[in-house]
């Protein structure tokens, strides 16, 4: 198949622990969880208090700057606890289940009679508004814009990524509904495919499909926006991930918002790795006692992949956005001598500094060790050849260190993202923490751009 | 883990809130050359590569240490065939380490102090860079040259060319070719002429040997063939006569990844272009020697190998690498050919470049910010 994109730079980070392509449905505890926090900017407001009852995709809270955001139960039951951290922020909305999943039901609009208007209260009102987010900025696209266009990406490849295929294996006819919904939005809605895929994807119809060739990032949606219609200042851009265009669908064709998730559970110390078939705010402890954990000693979990998913813990819940649920060692032990170059090729590097090159086949079991300290930014070149952008990457996060807005547009900060430069954290020599310089620097544009 | 436990408790009056906390930048960098740390990720990516600053720094010392070794055998060979003594490998070797050797020293000691110094007083890790500057400087000297010349070099590049600037990855200037910049402008009789680059020569009336480029500069002719020129064979500063095996160092350092080989391949691209066409001009002694010759004589090949991609002092972006490469090799043969007061251009040129560098990568940059403008005004005003 020939590629429309064709992306040269990046790294395929070789880990261990794939998951199966095996649906399987645990044991679901009655335990849930939401967690503000994965709403990026959100102030949220309670609807809800403490011990009161919830139906399935009532509102629990709303967005304080935007009153009209919902973000909805993903059961019926009774909210058990508010958890709160220093000035009283909110940290997690605990949900118990009553197992009944009695659930708000919306009239089901007929789609061709709705102008856009129309659908965007009522994704608004029915809690699935959050699943649209937007470029610049990475946070919730802002629902008083007019989007340039609607951005998904149908594959991923981050490191353990979820197969998306796979993921809507069972939901084609949802992810078709929930293009039909976006393109009421926007004048074009854009589907990446990756070069090779065969799947039912580069079927679907009412998007535009681009084929795009190459490795880690080029499943970012960030980097796919870059190459086919780069953000300018002023303009937006809106991205979904791909099971909750078919979350979407469903609103419009049952009248429920449905927290579904497909999730891959993966990792190198996850005995079974596999896939399961969970939803939003569901206690992970049942699938990681199903999946089996291995290490012997502690272990990070993260919503999330392994470059720049969220650290949760055993007791946390799955994320809003996530289909991948990531399981490393942690890596909190000395190695004697460890920055021996060529002295093994059990250290995977990108730089040929440890003969793991040599053996391209190879996955390695990471763990979370930094593998040296922080130190001054010497080395360069590796930032660029991890990131598939007309951008200079070191340069842009000099200036974002150095908040100077005006070089920040001109070097193209409206483009990115902090999850485009996951690979930059990774690659850097001196432990740069690129994505927490680009995320802070996003946040100062919407303080003083807007 | 024993060691490391006997560690920690050294390190323990070091620690956070401790009496000696100021001091622990010094003491983390013996530990953090034991160990690799057992710090974790807290925010940003889980994993990180395995590579790291002391890894980069140590793989180019790696691919220093062949046109080291070789330059310690050639100073011995050097001394042995002047006074004409009969001597065998060893005896070449052994000659060349107690002449070197101390220079090593004093080298890291006298930087490493600095370097330490500054850490604690400004509260960050010892960063690795001067593993590596430690070692050029005595690399590119003459061999002759004062212990304490050696030392006053390094102290000014270190104080000079690198702290003042902010330290590790802010200076402008490669730091040990400063130090060899101040050597040569300072004592300019012991670091030029005929009687520095051959063991014992200041000392000894019957030893003497001119580099091949000064006799060019002075009229004489070149009595070193092709193979000896490439293989090293001939006087010059330690570590720069090897043009073979500072060419097994370039392949380690861009098998590796670690020495950019868009400058290497720049650099040589403008220098045989450029020594090409003086060729053709031919109107000095330096003019019309053969520009492949040009190529493997005198410090180019090292300065262009392992100083001129030092990443810091030069150009950072891709583009302006091979920028920065070309002129780096221009401007070395323009010095060589029309200056025969200084006929080693390598070093200068280099230093030239460094300062132009941050201004080649302003140019490549703001090339990146009209593009997105353009495209910004594009959309504004669609064609009708």
């Amino acid at each position: 198949m020939s590629a429309d994109i064709s992306l040269r730079k990046g790294l395929s980070i070789p880990l261990k622990g794939e998951a199966t392509k095996d649906l399987k449905t645990s044991k679901t505890s009655d335990n849930f969880t939401l967690y503000p926090d994965d709403f990026h900017g959100v102030v949220p407001k309670m609807h809800v208090k403490e011990g009161e009852k919830v139906s399935l995709g009532q509102p629990v809270f709303f967005s304080k700057a935007n009153p009209e955001m919902q973000f909805v139960s993903p059961v019926s039951g009774t909210l058990s606890k508010i958890v709160r951290g220093a000035k009283r922020r909110i940290l997690e909305i605990q949900l118990k289940s009553d197992g009944k999943d009695k659930a708000v039901k919306h009239k089901i609009p007929a789609l061709d009679k709705l102008s856009d208007v129309d659908v965007k209260s009522h994704l608004l009102a029915s809690g699935c508004w959050p699943f649209i987010k937007q470029r610049p900025y990475d946070v919730i696209a802002n629902p008083d814009s007019t989007p340039k266009g609607v951005f998904i990406s149908g594959f991923n490849s981050a490191p353990l990524a979820a197969d998306v295929a796979f993921l809507l294996e069972q939901q084609q006819e949802d992810f078709q509904n929930g293009i039909n919904v976006l393109a009421t939005l926007a004048p074009k809605v854009h589907l990446s495919i990756s070069a090779d895929d065969t799947s039912f994807l580069s079927g679907v119809s009412g998007v535009e499909i681009h084929r795009v060739k190459g490795i880690h990032p080029a499943g970012n949606v960030g980097v796919q926006v870059h190459h086919i219609d780069p953000i300018n200042a002023g303009e937006t851009a809106w991205v979904v991930n791909p099971e909750d265009v078919a979350s979407i669908g469903r609103l419009f064709t049952t009248g429920v918002f449905d927290p579904q998730r497909t999730l891959a559970v993966a990792g190198p110390v996850v005995t079974k790795p596999s896939y399961y078939k969970t939803r939003i705010g569901a206690a992970i402890a049942p699938l990681l006692d199903d999946a089996g954990v291995s290490a012997s000693g502690q272990v990070r979990i993260i919503n999330g992949d392994a470059l720049s998913g969220a650290t949760t813990h055993a007791d946390g819940s799955v994320g809003f956005y996530n289909n991948t649920l990531t399981v490393l060692a942690e890596g909190n032990h000395f190695r004697m001598f460890g920055w021996l170059p060529f002295a093994g090729s059990k250290i995977f590097s990108m730089s040929r500094t440890s003969l793991s090159w040599l053996l391209p086949k190879r996955k390695y079991a990471l763990d979370t060790n930094m593998n040296g300290e922080e130190r001054a930014l010497v080395v360069t070149g590796e930032m660029e050849q991890v990131l598939p952008m007309d951008i200079f990457p070191m340069q842009l996060l000099k200036e974002c260190m150095a908040q100077n807005i005006e070089k920040m547009e001109g070097l193209g900060i409206y483009e990115v993202a902090p999850e485009d430069f996951a690979l930059v954290d990774y690659a850097s020599t001196s432990k740069i923490e690129a994505q927490a310089i680009i995320r802070d620097a996003l946040d100062l544009m919407i303080k003083e751009v807007g | 883990m024993k060691l490391r436990e006997r560690i920690d408790a050294i390190k323990k009056p070091f620690g956070k809130g401790q009496k000696f906390e100021r001091f622990a930048p010094a003491v983390n960098a013996f530990d953090t050359f034991l160990f690799v740390p057992n710090h974790t990720t807290h925010k940003g990516a889980h994993i990180r590569d395995g590579v790291d600053l002391k890894r980069t720094m140590v793989t180019v010392i790696v691919a220093l240490l062949p046109a080291f070794i070789y330059g310690v055998y050639n100073t011995g060979y050097q001394y042995f065939i002047q006074s004409g003594i009969a001597f065998t490998f060893w005896d070449a070797l052994l000659h060349g380490a107690l002449k070197i050797m101390p220079m090593v020293a004093v080298s890291y000691g006298v930087g490493l102090a600095i370097e330490f110094a500054f850490a604690v007083y400004r509260g960050h890790e010892v960063n690795e860079g001067y593993l590596v500057t430690g070692l050029l400087i005595p690399m590119i000297m003459p061999v002759d040259i004062p212990l304490w010349m050696v030392g006053l070099s390094v102290a000014f590049a270190v104080l000079i060319a690198k702290e003042a600037f902010g330290g590790t990855g802010m200076n402008i200037l490669n730091p040990a070719l400063t130090a060899r910049a101040f050597a040569f402008f300072a004592y300019p009789t012991y670091m030029s002429g005929n009687k520095v680059w051959v063991s014992e020569a200041s000392n000894v009336d019957g030893i003497s040997g001119e580099t091949v480029l000064g006799s060019l500069a002075a009229g004489n002719d070149v009595s070193y063939s092709m193979f000896d020129m490439f293989m090293g064979a001939i006087p010059g500063s330690i570590a720069e006569t090897s043009t073979l095996w500072v060419l097994v160092g370039a392949a380690i350092l861009i098998l590796t990844g670690v020495g950019s080989w868009r400058i290497m391949v720049g650099g040589v691209l403008g220098a045989a272009a450029t020594a090409f066409l003086f060729n053709l001009w031919g109107a000095n002694a330096l003019m019309s020697f053969d520009w492949m010759n040009h190529l493997i004589v005198g410090g180019f090949a090292f300065g262009i190998v392992f100083m001129a991609t030092d990443p810091v002092s030069a150009a950072q972006t891709t583009k302006g690498k091979w920028i920065y490469g070309i002129l780096v090799g221009l401007f070395c043969m323009l010095i060589r050919v029309f200056n025969p007061a200084y006929p080693e251009g390598v070093m200068l040129a280099i230093l030239l470049m460094n300062v132009f560098a941050p201004t080649i990568d302003h140019y490549v940059v703001e090339g990146n910010i009209k593009r997105r403008k353009k495209r910004l005004n594009v959309t504004l005003t669609p064609a009708s």
